[in-house]
Protein backbone atom coordinates (compact mmCIF):
# COMPACT_ATOMS: atom_id res chain seq x y z
CA UNK A 1 0.00 0.00 0.00
CA UNK A 2 1.19 3.37 -1.01
CA UNK A 3 1.90 5.47 2.09
CA UNK A 4 0.87 5.26 5.26
CA UNK A 5 -2.32 3.45 6.51
CA UNK A 6 -4.48 6.31 7.99
CA UNK A 7 -7.56 5.44 9.83
CA UNK A 8 -9.81 6.03 6.13
CA UNK A 9 -8.34 2.96 4.75
CA UNK A 10 -8.53 1.03 8.47
CA UNK A 11 -11.82 1.26 8.76
CA UNK A 12 -13.15 1.38 4.90
CA UNK A 13 -11.91 -2.39 4.31
CA UNK A 14 -12.83 -3.40 7.36
CA UNK A 15 -16.48 -2.43 6.23
CA UNK A 16 -16.04 -4.53 3.33
CA UNK A 17 -14.44 -7.63 5.10
CA UNK A 18 -17.65 -7.23 6.82
CA UNK A 19 -19.48 -6.96 3.91
CA UNK A 20 -18.04 -9.83 2.44
CA UNK A 21 -19.22 -11.90 5.29
CA UNK A 22 -22.62 -10.56 5.52
CA UNK A 23 -22.92 -11.98 1.74
CA UNK A 24 -21.26 -15.09 2.86
CA UNK A 25 -24.13 -15.06 5.39
CA UNK A 26 -26.60 -14.53 2.62
CA UNK A 27 -26.02 -17.31 0.61
CA UNK A 28 -25.82 -20.20 3.11
CA UNK A 29 -29.26 -19.05 4.61
CA UNK A 30 -30.36 -18.56 0.98
CA UNK A 31 -29.30 -22.28 0.27
CA UNK A 32 -30.25 -23.38 3.47
CA UNK A 33 -32.53 -26.69 3.27
CA UNK A 34 -31.51 -26.65 -0.77
CA UNK A 35 -31.55 -30.41 -2.09
CA UNK A 36 -29.29 -32.21 -4.35
CA UNK A 37 -28.70 -35.52 -5.93
CA UNK A 38 -25.26 -36.18 -5.06
CA UNK A 39 -23.28 -35.67 -1.50
CA UNK A 40 -20.88 -33.79 -3.99
CA UNK A 41 -22.58 -31.48 -5.45
CA UNK A 42 -24.66 -30.50 -2.65
CA UNK A 43 -24.46 -27.08 -1.08
CA UNK A 44 -22.00 -26.34 1.71
CA UNK A 45 -21.72 -23.19 4.16
CA UNK A 46 -18.97 -21.03 2.80
CA UNK A 47 -16.92 -19.04 5.94
CA UNK A 48 -15.10 -15.91 4.98
CA UNK A 49 -11.45 -16.31 6.62
CA UNK A 50 -10.18 -13.13 8.01
CA UNK A 51 -6.40 -11.42 8.18
CA UNK A 52 -5.09 -8.97 9.61
CA UNK A 53 -2.97 -6.51 7.40
CA UNK A 54 -0.44 -3.66 9.23
CA UNK A 55 2.07 -1.64 8.22
CA UNK A 56 3.28 -0.22 11.83
CA UNK A 57 2.34 -2.36 15.17
CA UNK A 58 -0.97 -1.85 16.85
CA UNK A 59 -1.82 -0.17 12.91
CA UNK A 60 -3.62 -2.75 10.93
CA UNK A 61 -6.87 -3.81 9.40
CA UNK A 62 -8.55 -6.36 8.11
CA UNK A 63 -8.54 -8.11 4.83
CA UNK A 64 -10.57 -11.54 3.44
CA UNK A 65 -7.94 -13.58 2.98
CA UNK A 66 -10.04 -16.55 1.32
CA UNK A 67 -13.86 -18.07 1.42
CA UNK A 68 -13.80 -21.58 2.61
CA UNK A 69 -16.25 -24.28 2.60
CA UNK A 70 -17.10 -25.17 5.75
CA UNK A 71 -20.09 -26.68 7.79
CA UNK A 72 -21.20 -30.43 8.41
CA UNK A 73 -21.65 -32.91 5.90
CA UNK A 74 -24.74 -32.81 3.99
CA UNK A 75 -27.47 -34.86 5.02
CA UNK A 76 -28.87 -38.03 3.60
CA UNK A 77 -32.44 -37.93 2.67
CA UNK A 78 -34.66 -41.11 1.21
CA UNK A 79 -36.87 -39.39 -0.72
CA UNK A 80 -37.39 -41.18 -3.45
CA UNK A 81 -40.36 -39.58 -4.65
CA UNK A 82 -38.22 -36.42 -5.02
CA UNK A 83 -37.11 -35.32 -9.01
CA UNK A 84 -33.48 -35.14 -7.75
CA UNK A 85 -33.37 -38.50 -6.17
CA UNK A 86 -30.58 -41.32 -7.08
CA UNK A 87 -30.52 -44.86 -8.00
CA UNK A 88 -30.85 -45.72 -4.41
CA UNK A 89 -34.39 -42.92 -3.65
CA UNK A 90 -32.11 -40.63 -1.89
CA UNK A 91 -31.50 -37.08 -2.14
CA UNK A 92 -28.48 -34.88 0.14
CA UNK A 93 -29.62 -31.68 1.70
CA UNK A 94 -27.42 -28.86 2.75
CA UNK A 95 -26.41 -28.59 6.31
CA UNK A 96 -27.15 -24.75 7.07
CA UNK A 97 -26.86 -23.93 10.80
CA UNK A 98 -29.99 -21.24 10.23
CA UNK A 99 -29.38 -20.17 13.95
CA UNK A 100 -25.10 -19.84 13.97
CA UNK A 101 -25.61 -18.02 10.32
CA UNK A 102 -27.96 -15.30 11.99
CA UNK A 103 -26.22 -14.92 14.66
CA UNK A 104 -23.46 -14.36 12.29
CA UNK A 105 -25.78 -11.67 10.29
CA UNK A 106 -26.64 -9.69 13.62
CA UNK A 107 -22.63 -9.60 14.60
CA UNK A 108 -21.32 -8.54 11.23
CA UNK A 109 -24.19 -6.10 10.67
CA UNK A 110 -22.89 -4.74 14.42
CA UNK A 111 -19.44 -4.92 13.59
CA UNK A 112 -20.12 -3.17 9.87
CA UNK A 113 -22.01 -0.21 12.52
CA UNK A 114 -19.06 0.35 14.45
CA UNK A 115 -16.48 1.11 11.41
CA UNK A 116 -19.34 3.48 10.24
CA UNK A 117 -19.12 5.23 13.08
CA UNK A 118 -15.45 5.12 13.33
CA UNK A 119 -15.06 6.88 9.95
CA UNK A 120 -17.66 9.41 10.81
CA UNK A 121 -16.02 10.58 14.03
CA UNK A 122 -12.38 10.48 12.44
CA UNK A 123 -14.07 12.41 9.29
CA UNK A 124 -15.12 15.17 11.61
CA UNK A 125 -12.23 15.09 13.82
CA UNK A 126 -10.23 15.47 10.45
CA UNK A 127 -12.06 18.40 9.25
CA UNK A 128 -11.40 20.28 12.54
CA UNK A 129 -8.38 19.61 12.60
CA UNK A 130 -8.10 21.13 9.38
CA UNK A 131 -10.15 24.46 10.01
CA UNK A 132 -7.51 24.95 13.08
CA UNK A 133 -7.17 29.17 13.63
CA UNK A 134 -9.63 30.06 10.86
CA UNK B 1 10.07 20.33 17.30
CA UNK B 2 11.52 22.78 19.52
CA UNK B 3 9.81 25.80 17.88
CA UNK B 4 6.72 23.84 17.89
CA UNK B 5 6.72 22.73 22.29
CA UNK B 6 7.68 26.65 22.42
CA UNK B 7 4.42 28.04 20.82
CA UNK B 8 2.15 25.61 21.24
CA UNK B 9 3.50 23.59 24.55
CA UNK B 10 2.38 20.16 25.28
CA UNK B 11 -0.82 20.17 23.32
CA UNK B 12 1.09 19.81 19.84
CA UNK B 13 2.74 16.21 21.30
CA UNK B 14 -0.84 15.69 22.65
CA UNK B 15 -2.42 15.76 19.75
CA UNK B 16 -0.38 13.62 17.54
CA UNK B 17 0.00 11.23 20.52
CA UNK B 18 -4.05 11.17 20.50
CA UNK B 19 -4.18 10.91 16.73
CA UNK B 20 -1.89 7.35 16.38
CA UNK B 21 -3.93 6.29 19.60
CA UNK B 22 -7.43 7.25 17.33
CA UNK B 23 -5.65 4.31 14.73
CA UNK B 24 -4.34 2.23 17.35
CA UNK B 25 -8.38 2.43 18.74
CA UNK B 26 -9.39 2.03 14.98
CA UNK B 27 -7.29 -0.76 14.32
CA UNK B 28 -8.76 -2.75 17.12
CA UNK B 29 -12.59 -2.48 16.24
CA UNK B 30 -11.45 -3.19 12.53
CA UNK B 31 -10.08 -6.46 13.65
CA UNK B 32 -13.12 -6.87 16.25
CA UNK B 33 -13.56 -10.39 14.14
CA UNK B 34 -9.88 -11.02 13.03
CA UNK B 35 -9.20 -14.67 14.56
CA UNK B 36 -5.64 -14.51 16.92
CA UNK B 37 -5.85 -10.28 16.55
CA UNK B 38 -4.06 -8.53 19.83
CA UNK B 39 -5.44 -5.81 20.60
CA UNK B 40 -3.05 -2.79 21.57
CA UNK B 41 -3.07 0.58 23.01
CA UNK B 42 -1.30 3.15 23.98
CA UNK B 43 -0.34 4.39 27.65
CA UNK B 44 -1.27 8.54 27.15
CA UNK B 45 0.17 9.29 30.16
CA UNK B 46 3.46 7.57 29.43
CA UNK B 47 3.85 8.94 26.14
CA UNK B 48 3.35 12.39 26.73
CA UNK B 49 5.49 11.92 29.66
CA UNK B 50 8.17 10.97 27.24
CA UNK B 51 7.33 13.29 24.42
CA UNK B 52 7.40 15.79 26.91
CA UNK B 53 10.86 14.98 28.17
CA UNK B 54 11.94 15.71 24.20
CA UNK B 55 11.93 11.94 22.88
CA UNK B 56 10.12 12.20 19.06
CA UNK B 57 6.17 11.75 19.41
CA UNK B 58 6.57 8.64 17.07
CA UNK B 59 8.98 6.53 19.07
CA UNK B 60 7.06 8.07 22.46
CA UNK B 61 3.97 6.04 21.15
CA UNK B 62 5.96 3.00 19.95
CA UNK B 63 7.59 3.09 23.46
CA UNK B 64 4.18 3.38 25.51
CA UNK B 65 2.27 0.76 23.53
CA UNK B 66 1.37 -2.26 24.73
CA UNK B 67 -1.13 -5.15 24.47
CA UNK B 68 -4.44 -4.95 26.07
CA UNK B 69 -5.27 -7.71 28.67
CA UNK B 70 -8.94 -9.32 27.98
CA UNK B 71 -11.35 -9.34 30.41
CA UNK B 72 -13.08 -12.69 29.41
CA UNK B 73 -10.34 -14.56 26.90
CA UNK B 74 -12.46 -15.23 23.57
CA UNK B 75 -11.54 -18.97 22.14
CA UNK B 76 -10.27 -17.72 18.85
CA UNK B 77 -7.26 -15.94 20.53
CA UNK B 78 -9.05 -12.31 19.33
CA UNK B 79 -8.26 -9.82 22.74
CA UNK B 80 -10.58 -7.13 20.89
CA UNK B 81 -13.52 -6.32 23.27
CA UNK B 82 -15.64 -3.59 21.43
CA UNK B 83 -17.36 -2.45 24.69
CA UNK B 84 -13.83 -1.55 25.91
CA UNK B 85 -12.80 -0.37 22.36
CA UNK B 86 -15.65 1.70 21.73
CA UNK B 87 -15.62 3.53 24.84
CA UNK B 88 -11.82 4.51 24.66
CA UNK B 89 -12.12 5.59 21.42
CA UNK B 90 -15.25 7.93 21.93
CA UNK B 91 -12.87 8.78 25.17
CA UNK B 92 -10.15 9.86 23.19
CA UNK B 93 -12.08 11.24 20.27
CA UNK B 94 -13.54 14.21 22.95
CA UNK B 95 -9.93 14.16 24.37
CA UNK B 96 -8.33 15.31 21.02
CA UNK B 97 -11.70 17.89 20.30
CA UNK B 98 -10.56 19.27 23.83
CA UNK B 99 -6.30 19.41 22.32
CA UNK B 100 -7.98 21.36 19.71
CA UNK B 101 -9.50 23.72 21.22
CA UNK B 102 -6.41 24.18 23.64
CA UNK B 103 -4.39 25.05 20.56
CA UNK B 104 -7.20 26.94 18.90
CA UNK B 105 -7.02 29.50 21.93
CA UNK B 106 -3.07 29.29 21.62
CA UNK B 107 -3.10 30.62 17.73
CA UNK B 108 -6.84 33.46 19.20
CA UNK B 109 -3.84 34.93 21.39
CA UNK B 110 -1.22 34.75 19.26
CA UNK B 111 -3.29 36.08 16.45
CA UNK B 112 -4.40 39.28 18.61
CA UNK B 113 -1.04 39.75 19.92
CA UNK B 114 0.12 39.78 16.11
CA UNK B 115 -2.57 42.29 14.73
CA UNK B 116 -2.36 44.54 18.28
CA UNK B 117 -6.12 45.23 18.76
Amino acid sequence: MPGPMNIFDIAGRAMSAQLVRLNTTASNLANAGSISSSKETAFRALKPVFQSVGDRPGVATVNVASIVEGGGDPVKRHMPGHPLADANGDVWEANVDTAAELVEMVESARQYENNVQVLQTVKTLTLDTLRLGQ
Amino acid sequence: MADGQSLFGIHAAALALRSQRMSMLASNIANAATPGYKARDIDFDRALDLASRGVATGEAADEATAYRVPVTPSLDGNTVELSTEQTLFAENAVQYRSTLAFLQGRIATITRALKGD
